[in-house]
């Protein structure tokens, strides 16, 4: 049977922008006001979760050739990385370092190391959570590992 | 002004607790996802006029979050009562 959702595809293409873009700026926010790694990588795995709502698996992972278990595994090495990279420069594991730069666009710019590290923790995030969404959502007779 | 923004609040609350009898006992599962969804929309109005009372812009994410949260738990439950399963896996046309 095939069901009418032309309204419900259309819809969801313009919001999905809007979720992604919000979860950036959650990600981007997390120096000094809520939001962080943690928080803009539920927002965007809810994005990608709204996609394989509306349309199919196999109509997603044509557009978005990611494969999500890569992507957790890419953020934990990550993160664990940038955590233990201090080590070698003689500084306690986890400390963070951050310095001005003058930026062509944005002016005088704080940058800090904690970004990579929360940027490790959002992929980490995004893959697990559409990970464990998909497998939940497979038939039992067509799992594979 | 303070006295129309507690009635506000007030009403807000009351609208809610239909919402939730809605969601209790309401006889069909259509019912029960407009009741979520209303609690949705009044949660998003009363964090709106929250802010409004405390003059702060601290809550307006949370109004972002609960609205995409309450459209994506909409259209699932839609999906699940219409289709029976909630992502599909290849195109059926």
């Amino acid at each position: 049977m095939k069901i009418n959702d032309v309204i419900l595809k259309t819809v969801v293409k313009g919001v999905v922008l809007i979720i992604l873009t919000f979860s950036i700026y959650l990600f981007l926010s997390g120096h000094h006001t809520p939001g962080g790694g943690f928080i803009g990588g539920l927002v965007m795995a809810s994005a990608f979760v709204l996609l394989f709502l509306t349309y199919d698996v196999e109509t997603v992972s044509e557009g978005i050739p990611i494969s999500f278990k890569k992507m957790s595994a890419v953020g934990v090495l990550i993160s664990v990385s940038s955590a233990t990279a201090p080590i070698f420069w003689g500084e306690p594991f986890l400390s963070q370092n951050f310095g001005y730069f003058d930026l062509p666009i944005f002016g005088k710019t704080e940058l800090a190391t904690v970004t990579i590290f929360e940027a490790g923790i959002a992929l980490t995030v995004v893959g697990v959570v559409v990970n464990i969404i998909l497998s939940i959502s497979e038939g039992s007779n067509k799992w594979k590992a | 002004m303070m006295l129309v923004l507690t009635i506000s609040l007030v009403l807000f609350t009351c609208a809610i607790f239909v919402a939730l009898y809605r969601i209790i006992v309401g006889p069909s599962m259509p019912d029960r996802v407009v009741a979520l969804d209303m609690i949705g929309v009044n949660l998003i109005s009363l964090v709106a006029v929250f802010s409004i009372v405390l003059h702060t812009h601290a809550y307006l994410e949370v109004i972002l979050i609960v609205g995409i949260l309450a459209f994506i738990s909409t259209v699932g439950i839609a999906r699940f009562i219409e289709r029976g399963e909630i992502v599909e896996h290849e195109h059926d046309d």
